[in-house]
């Protein structure tokens, strides 16, 4: 249940409040009450529903190319440098 | 099941040196920096041979010191730095919010279909320029969290930060690397925003 206090609040919530829930509620599960009032918020607000939809967004590209990346041919990040790789054989045989 | 495969050390530059390099470029964005944990991972990896289990692969057992190496990284770099969490000074534009707290100027229309951008090599290019304009603090808690994928109470630990102070520091951090790829990406096709 929410009570009448928290209702008032939930309603009161403004952009800049919002927008920090919507990143918190990428890290954690936020309280019922905060939950309900980002929802009841983006409903009625286009650039907060935007915002939102653009941080899942960029959180889903990055996750995305970081595992391009990280299979064995990569994509874009190119190699080791000749010099890099041959101090690091020199230092690897030195041991 | 095999027995698992251990390579001559001598072959490790040439098997997986490309392979820690990028892993690695990607979160540290800085060449010299990478190069350098690269070999320390190497390194590490001669001096402690008998940790190898053959529970996995050679390439993610190298993976693995590899990342308590990045991990080090970023708990020396936020140690010495005392790492300052407010914005980076020169923000472009107007604050977002007005006083109170309503939009200035809200998220524009980025239309286009969000798959087309892992096609795009600048994508990351921008995305690197983006991430070092960010604060110090900033840049490394998105890193390890959106793309080192750690959870916050992982990060507190290596940033030593509170966990309140991580959910500020990634808010302003999404704040700004949303704004920033907007100015830098997004606004480029659409012909509005510059």
């Amino acid at each position: 249940m929410v009570r009448k206090r928290d209702r008032e609040r939930i309603l009161m919530l403004s952009c800049k409040d919002v927008t920090q829930l919507i990143s918190e509620s990428m890290d954690h599960s936020l309280p019922l009450g905060k939950r309900i009032g980002v929802r009841i918020h983006l409903l009625m607000c286009r650039f907060c529903e935007r915002y939102e939809r653009q941080l899942l967004l960029i959180r889903e590209t990055v996750r995305r190319l970081a595992a391009v990346e990280e299979t064995p041919e990569g994509l874009f990040l190119g190699h080791l440098s000749e010099d890099a790789r041959e101090r690091i054989r020199q230092s690897l045989c030195s041991r | 099941m095999g027995k698992p495969e251990r390579s001559d050390p001598a072959d490790w530059v040439d098997r997986y040196g490309d392979y820690l390099f990028r892993y690695a470029l990607l979160r540290l964005r800085d060449r010299v920096v990478t190069e350098d944990l690269v070999q320390e991972t190497f390194l590490a990896a001669l001096n402690n041979r008998d940790t190898f289990s053959g529970g996995s692969s050679e390439a993610t057992w190298l993976v693995g010191i590899l990342k308590h190496k990045i991990a080090d990284h970023f708990r020396r770099q936020a140690r010495e730095e005392s790492l300052p969490d407010g914005d980076p000074p020169n923000q472009p534009g107007e604050p977002p919010f007005n006083a109170t707290g309503h939009w200035t100027t809200g998220p524009a229309d980025w239309g286009g279909n969000p798959a087309d951008l892992l096609r795009q090599k600048e994508f990351l290019g921008e995305l690197t320029k983006c991430l070092s304009g960010l604060s110090p603090a900033q840049a490394s808690a998105f890193t390890l969290r959106e793309i080192e994928g750690l959870s916050t109470g992982e990060i507190c630990k290596v940033l030593d930060v509170t966990e309140t102070n991580l959910w500020v520091i990634l808010h302003r951090a999404r704040m700004l690397l949303r704004r920033c790829l907007e100015i830098r990406w997004f606004a480029r096709g659409t012909g509005k925003g510059s």
